[in-house]
């Protein structure tokens, strides 16, 4: 079947690339990109030149094309839309064949979709919006370690959101002085404390010794309040070796949960690590240092809602992902998709939330979304609301700026939490009622009163940068 | 310094163990609440010096498809005037995601 004769030179990508007719596998993994083509490139041309160099393509022709079945491998721009509101860009649909990627790899995946393609001169600005996994592709990835569900029966909490905190300063503790101050987060009513993503094994406090206070301290609020405790063991570290040191060493002292930090770990790390974690029983919470790199910018870079199913897929059971709420940047509803994409099995297309695709994740365990950053009892009764049960609320300051302490900072957490739970299970509606149900609480609880004095007038009300591009201007 | 209060912590049980016990009514809401979530009601009870495992002792069997609240609330009377010095704790089963969807304790032990 030699239909076709090697011709050398370059040629439009369109006439390869380019096909509007083709419709998606159910195997395919798809791709929607925002493109801002150079000034003379037509849109075709443009979303055909991404699907290629993301794909087979090279910038001309070769003989060896002809050695392949191209016409299996390649990718396909299948659909063009545009973007409400803005007309330097548009959407760029492309699919890809499954056989283009090793399985059980999202590092493959990323090498392939944001590779070369994002250095393309063809293009002043290109970003990767959504990914849909095909469900035959989910299944040979291993996903989060244990998952929402394994996680309740473990730690015993149910029929509410956990509650963690952050241990400042987040430099410069002596690993003593630092497991203190998780005691008294833990006895005071937190589930969890953290350590910073920042704290890894510097010279004033070295990771072994962190661990051993920090599990001593997880131990003793424990057995001080009957309830059960975990403290985030930071085991990012420079060397794969070292982590997975600082990952057994963990186990062994009885530690229930380590952390990780995804992107500057790396996904390689982050995937073996999450491997080891599913074979040893151990939580894993993970950081995502770096990600604002990728996805503040709106015409350049990586969504959050992409590396959010990217660490579904190479395994985490928490994820960080904005609190709507605090200092961080976040749209609300695009927030909730991707709360949704971690947490949910089916995960209908929703552009009015930004999700470009259906995704669904089959069998595959949910991710629990980590509030954290900037929010403190006020923003309780709206977090509660917005998150619903399976999620972590990490108050750091929120805790620890308390004027009696972080016990008593957490306790004021937890009174408010329990609080808004219970307000929610009575039909209340929690953020028009928020301030009533609060002050309330706060009458059998002196450590709320005081919070609530203590915070009252924070408000952080700054527009965010990256807004979802629903409604046209 | 005057101003700081200490804080002395005091055992706990899970959700809703840091609010004041609930009055009747409220507890009522919270049972309501739970059936109307599609949950199965469930009773367990332990000593309190015992209550740091997970597994407490089972009242009977689950409820399963109950909808009643009276019918709940008295079974959770039945399993506390049996064991009046134990925590009697409420469970509602989530046979979807196989977990609880909620767990609390109704009747605090001494």
């Amino acid at each position: 079947m030699a239909a076709k004769k090697y011709e050398a030179g370059v040629k439009e990508y369109r006439q390869t690339y380019w096909m509007p007719e083709y419709v998606p596998l159910d195997t395919d993994i798809l791709a929607c990109f925002k493109i801002t083509p150079q000034a003379g490139v037509d849109r075709e041309e443009a979303a055909a030149a991404v699907a290629a160099e993301s794909s087979t393509g090279t910038w001309t022709t070769v003989w060896t094309d002809l050695l392949t079945d191209l016409d299996y491998y390649k990718g396909r721009a299948y659909r063009i839309e545009d973007v409400p509101g803005d007309d330097t860009c548009f959407y760029a649909f492309i699919a890809y064949p499954i056989d283009l990627f090793e399985e059980g790899s999202v590092v493959n995946i990323l090498t392939s979709l944001v590779g070369n393609v994002f250095g393309f001169k063809a293009i002043r600005a290109l970003r990767l919006e959504d990914i849909r996994f095909s469900l035959a592709y989910v299944k040979s990835c291993g996903g989060p370690p244990q998952g929402i569900q394994v996680e309740r029966d473990i730690m015993n909490k149910y029929g509410r959101p956990m509650l963690g905190c952050t241990i400042k300063p987040k430099l410069g503790l002596s690993a003593k002085n630092y497991g203190r101050a998780v005691y008294e987060c833990l006895r005071g009513g937190l589930d969890f404390t953290k350590d910073d993503e920042n704290v890894n094994s510097q010279p004033f406090m070295r990771w072994r010794d962190r661990f051993l206070f920090v599990q001593d301290a997880t131990l003793a609020a424990q057995a001080e309040t009957g309830e059960r405790k975990g403290h985030y063991l930071n085991v990012t570290a420079p060397t794969p070796e070292m982590m997975y040191e600082r990952a057994e060493f963990a186990k062994e002292i009885g530690a229930p949960i380590i952390m990780h930090d995804y992107l500057t770990g790396g996904l390689t790390a982050n995937t073996g690590l999450a491997n080891w974690c599913r074979k040893n029983g151990m939580l894993l919470h993970i950081h995502r240092a770096m990600h604002a790199v990728l996805d503040r910018n709106p015409h350049h870079g990586i969504h959050f809602r992409v590396l959010t199913k990217i660490l579904r897929l190479s395994g985490g059971d928490h994820l960080h992902s904005g609190t709507v709420v605090g200092k961080l940047e976040g749209d609300r509803a695009a927030t909730l998709g991707w709360i949704d994409l971690m947490r949910e099995s089916f995960i209908p297309e929703d552009r009015s939330r930004g999700i470009m695709f259906d995704q669904d994740w089959g069998s595959m365990p949910g991710v629990i979304p980590v509030a954290s950053g900037g929010i403190h009892v006020w923003h309780m009764p709206a977090l509660v609301n917005i998150f619903g049960d399976d999620s972590v609320l990490q108050f750091g300051g929120g805790t620890l700026g308390h004027p009696w302490g972080n016990a008593a900072g957490a306790a004021a957490n937890r009174v408010a939490l329990e609080a808004c739970v219970e307000a929610r299970n009575e039909g209340r509606e929690l953020e028009r009622e928020g301030k009533e149900i609060l002050t309330n609480a706060a009458k059998d609880s002196p450590e709320l009163k005081i919070a609530m004095e203590t915070w009252k007038e924070i408000k952080f009300e700054f527009d965010t940068v990256d807004k979802l591009d629903v409604v046209n201007r | 310094m005057a101003e700081i209060q200490d804080y002395k912590s005091t055992p706990k049980y899970e959700t809703f163990s840091y609010l004041p016990a609930m009055t009747p009514d409220k507890m009522r809401r919270q049972i309501a609440y739970l059936i109307s979530q599609g949950w199965n009601p469930g009773i367990e009870h332990v000593e309190p010096a015992r209550a740091d495992v997970y597994y407490w002792y089972m009242w009977k069997l689950p409820m399963f498809g109950e909808q009643s609240v009276d019918v709940v609330i008295a079974e959770l009377e039945a399993c506390h005037r049996a064991h009046p010095n134990n925590h009697v704790r409420l469970i509602g089963y989530d046979n979807y995601s196989q977990s609880q969807g909620s767990s609390f304790v109704v009747f605090r032990g001494r």
